[in-house]
C-alpha cells in the first residue's frame, strides 16, 4: 500500500508547469491591483473629487504614516515574525520628542532622541524575540501595552504642542505638487523593494520566512536579520510618529490608537502571506492606496466612521482568506 | 527527605505557589507603606475589581490552552453589554433575565463566528480576532447608533448585584465569578471535553490521531470565550451602571491576557490551571487598587500591565526550557 502511493508520488514529482498567464495573473498583487481599480471607479462615481489626483494625494496624508510603517512590517511578516506594537511605538517616540522639546531641548536634538527611542524600542522587541526566543505575536502585545503606557506616563492626558512654525504641517509642504510625506513613502517603497528584490539580504529574508531551520543550516544569520528588521520597525514607527506630530501640530499619548489594525491590513491586502516567506513591497504599496481610497471614499459618501470599523475588520479577514486561497492554488 | 519537606518542595515547585508568594509580598509591602491597604474596605474594593477580569479570563485561558488567542473579547463584551442595555431601555416589559440571556447568547454567537473563521480557513487566530475586534466594535456603534445607554435605564436589581450581598458581605457578582471559576475548573479537570482542550493545545498534530475532533472543539472553545465575555458585559453594566459604545471594554483584552499569563498559562498551549489564573487575576486586581493608595499616577497602570506580560512570558519560557532539559536528562538516564 505504502509503496504504491510512493511510486504514484514519484511520477507526480514534476508537475506540469503552470501556464504563463497563470503565473503572471494568479498572484495576490494582481488581486490588490484589481481591487484598487475597482475601488477607484466606484469612488469616482460616488464623488467627482476622486478623478482629481490632487484630492487623493491630499487625503492620503492621513494614512501615509501607517503606510510607511506597513512597508517595513511587510519585511517582518515575510521573515515569519509579526510586530503589533508599531502604533504604540509611534506614540511613545512622538511623546519623547514633544516632551524633550518642551523641556527646552533644541528641536533637532529632540527629533534625534525620538529616532533613538525608536531604535531602542525595536531593539527591545527584537531581543525578546531573537535572544529569548519568545513568539513575536504575543510579545509585541506585551510591549504594545508597555510602550503605550510609557507614553501615557510621559505625556499624561494633555496634548503637547507649540512646535516652531516650520515643523508643523508637513503634509501641506509640496514638492512637485506632491505632499512631502507621500514622497517619503514612495522613496522608502523603492528602497525597500530594491533591497528585497535584488540584494542577498532581501532574498535571505524570504528564505528565513520559508524555513527558518533550513536557513540556519544554509548559514544565514537569521538572528541578525530578524533583529535588524525589528529595529527597522522601531525607526519607521518613530518616523511615522514625527510625521503625525507635524501633521497634527500636537502630540497626545493616544496617537494612532488601533493603528496596528490598519498596518496589518495594508500588508495583508497587499498579498503578503501571514505565515511568512511570500509577499512583496509592490503589494503593500498598492494596498496602501487602496486603503486611502476606501477610507476617504467612505468618508466622502458620508458613511459614519464607526461603520468603517466594520469594513476594515471584514477586509482584514477577507484579505487573508483570499491570499491564502491564491497561495494554496499556486503551491507546488 | 521527610514527608513534610517533600510536601513543601512540591508545593513550592508549583507555578501557583510563586504567584501566591507574590500576592502575599505585595500585600505586605504595600501594607507597610500605606496601612490603609490592609483594611476590610480595601479588600472589598479589590474583590469588586476581580469579577470583571476573572470571568473573561476563564474564557481566555481556555483559548490559550488550546493554543489560540482571542483579541476580540473587549468588543464582544461591549456588544453584549449594549444589547442588554438597549433591551433594558427599549423593551422594559421584557424580564431582565431574558435580556441577560440574550446578551450572553450574542457573545456566544460572536465567539462562534471567530471559531468558525479560524478553523474553516485555517487562519492564525490572532489576526482573525484582530479583525473581528474592529468588526465587532463597529457593530456596537451600529446597533447603538453611537448612543450611550444611560444609568437610569439599567435596572436597579442588576446594579444591586454588585452592591448587595447574600453572605459575609461578599457581593453577588464576586460569588458569581467564583462559581464560574469553579465550573471551569470542573469542566477542564473532570470532563473529557475539557481534558481534550489540553491535549489539543499541547500537541495539535497528535490530537486528531487520538480521536479528538479538533474543529468542533476549537469552535466550542471560542464560543465559550465569547459567552463568558458576554457575561462580563452584563457584569460591566451592573458594576458601572452605564454602557458606552466607545468606552466599554476598550483595551480589556490586554488586561485579561496580562492576568492569564501571570497566572502561568503558557502561550504555547496545553499548560494552565484555573487556580493559577484566579491568583493572576487577584494579583492584577491588587496592583490596580494599590497604585492610587501609594500615590502612583494611574497612568502607570498600562506600563505595569505591559511589563507584567513581558516578564510573565520570560518566566514561562525559562520554566519550559528547564522542564525540557529535565525531560531530556531523564530520557538519556533511562
Amino acid at each position: 500500500m505504502t509503496t504504491r502511493t510512493e511510486t504514484v508520488k514519484h511520477t507526480r514529482d514534476s508537475a506540469d508547469a503552470r501556464p504563463m498567464w497563470q503565473v503572471v495573473l494568479v498572484r495576490p498583487e494582481v488581486m490588490t491591483f484589481a481591487l484598487l481599480v475597482g475601488a477607484f471607479i466606484i469612488a469616482s462615481n460616488l464623488s467627482p473629487f476622486f478623478s482629481d489626483a490632487q484630492f487623493i494625494l491630499e487625503s492620503s496624508t492621513y494614512y501615509v504614516e501607517y503606510s510607511i510603517i506597513a512597508l517595513v512590517l511587510t519585511l517582518v511578516i515575510i521573515s515569519g515574525e509579526i510586530d503589533l506594537s508599531p502604533a504604540a511605538m509611534m506614540a511613545l517616540s512622538a511623546c519623547v520628542f514633544a516632551a524633550l522639546y518642551q523641556a527646552g531641548l533644541p528641536i533637532g536634538l529632540a527629533m534625534i532622541a525620538s529616532l533613538a527611542t525608536g531604535v531602542l524600542m525595536g531593539l527591545f522587541n527584537g531581543i525578546l524575540v531573537v535572544v529569548f526566543k519568545l513568539p513575536s505575536i504575543i510579545v509585541t502585545i506585551g510591549t504594545l501595552t508597555l510602550y503605550r503606557g510609557l507614553a501615557q506616563v510621559l505625556a499624561g492626558d494633555r496634548s503637547i504642542g507649540k512646535f516652531p512654525q516650520w515643523f508643523n504641517g508637513i503634509d501641506y509642504r509640496l514638492i512637485l505638487d506632491v505632499p512631502v510625506p507621500v514622497i517619503v513613502f514612495v522613496i522608502i517603497s523603492i528602497v525597500l523593494a530594491a533591497i528585497l528584490g535584488t540584494t542577498v539580504v532581501g532574498r535571505q529574508i524570504y528564505q528565513v520566512g520559508t524555513s527558518e531551520i533550513a536557513s540556519i543550516h544554509a548559514g544565514i544569520r537569521v538572528r541578525r536579520i530578524k533583529l535588524g528588521l525589528f529595529v527597522a520597525m522601531g525607526v519607521a514607527s518613530s518616523i511615522g510618529g514625527l510625521l503625525t506630530a507635524s501633521r497634527l501640530a500636537s502630540v497626545r499619548y493616544d496617537m494612532a490608537t488601533g493603528g496596528e489594525l490598519q498596518m496589518v491590513l495594508m500588508v495583508m491586502l497587499g498579498g503578503t502571506y501571514i505565515f511568512g516567506g511570500r509577499g512583496s513591497i509592490l503589494g503593500t504599496f498598492l494596498a496602501s492606496w487602496l486603503l486611502v481610497i476606501i477610507a476617504t471614499g467612505m468618508t466622502v459618501a458620508n458613511i459614519a466612521i464607526t461603520a468603517q470599523l466594520i469594513v476594515m475588520g471584514a477586509l482584514l479577514i477577507i484579505s487573508i482568506i483570499a491570499t491564502n486561497a491564491i497561495y494554496a492554488r499556486t503551491q507546488r | 527527605m521527610s514527608l513534610i519537606t517533600k510536601f513543601l518542595s512540591t508545593l513550592l515547585h508549583r507555578r501557583e505557589a510563586g504567584i501566591a508568594v507574590m500576592i502575599v509580598l505585595l500585600a505586605l509591602v504595600v501594607g507597610a507603606i500605606q496601612p490603609r491597604f490592609l483594611t476590610l474596605e480595601t479588600l472589598r474594593i479589590i474583590a469588586l475589581a476581580i469579577p470583571l477580569i476573572l470571568i473573561a479570563a476563564m474564557g481566555q485561558m481556555m483559548v490559550l490552552v488550546a493554543r489560540h488567542v482571542d483579541l476580540s473579547i473587549g468588543s464582544i463584551l461591549a456588544f453584549s453589554s449594549i444589547i442588554a442595555g438597549i433591551m433594558f431601555r427599549d423593551l422594559p416589559e421584557v424580564p431582565i433575565i431574558i435580556s441577560i440571556i440574550a446578551a450572553i447568547a450574542c457573545g456566544a454567537a460572536l465567539g462562534f463566528v471567530n471559531g468558525v473563521i479560524v478553523t474553516l480557513f485555517k487562519l492564525p487566530s490572532i489576526i482573525v480576532t484582530l479583525g473581528t475586534l474592529s468588526l465587532y466594535r463597529g457593530l456596537v456603534f451600529l446597533v447603538s447608533g453611537a448612543r450611550q445607554v444611560d444609568p437610569q435605564y439599567i435596572p436597579r436589581s442588576l446594579i444591586e448585584m454588585s452592591q448587595t450581598s447574600p453572605i459575609f458581605g461578599i457581593p453577588w457578582i464576586v460569588i458569581l465569578a467564583f462559581v464560574i471559576a469553579l465550573l471551569t475548573y470542573f469542566f477542564l479537570d473532570h470532563v473529557r471535553l475539557g481534558r481534550q482542550i489540553y491535549a489539543l493545545g499541547s500537541n495539535p498534530v497528535a490530537a486528531p490521531l487520538r480521536g479528538i475532533k479538533v474543529v468542533p472543539l476549537t469552535i466550542l472553545v471560542f464560543t465559550m470565550s465569547g459567552a463568558l465575555a458576554g457575561l462580563t458585559g452584563i457584569i460591566y453594566a451592573s458594576r458601572f451602571g452605564y454602557v458606552n459604545p466607545g468606552i466599554t471594554g476598550v483595551g480589556f483584552e490586554f488586561t485579561v491576557i496580562a492576568a492569564v499569563v501571570i497566572g502561568g498559562v503558557s502561550i504555547n498551549g496545553g499548560v494552565g490551571t484555573v487556580l493559577g489564573t484566579v491568583l493572576g487575576v487577584i494579583l492584577l486586581g491588587m496592583v490596580n487598587v494599590a497604585l492610587p493608595l501609594l500615590g502612583v499616577s494611574a497612568f502607570w497602570q498600562d506600563v505595569i500591565y505591559g511589563a507584567v506580560i513581558v516578564i510573565a512570558l520570560l518566566i514561562d519560557k525559562s520554566v519550559r526550557d528547564r522542564s525540557a532539559r529535565a525531560l531530556a536528562a531523564a530520557r538519556s538516564a533511562a
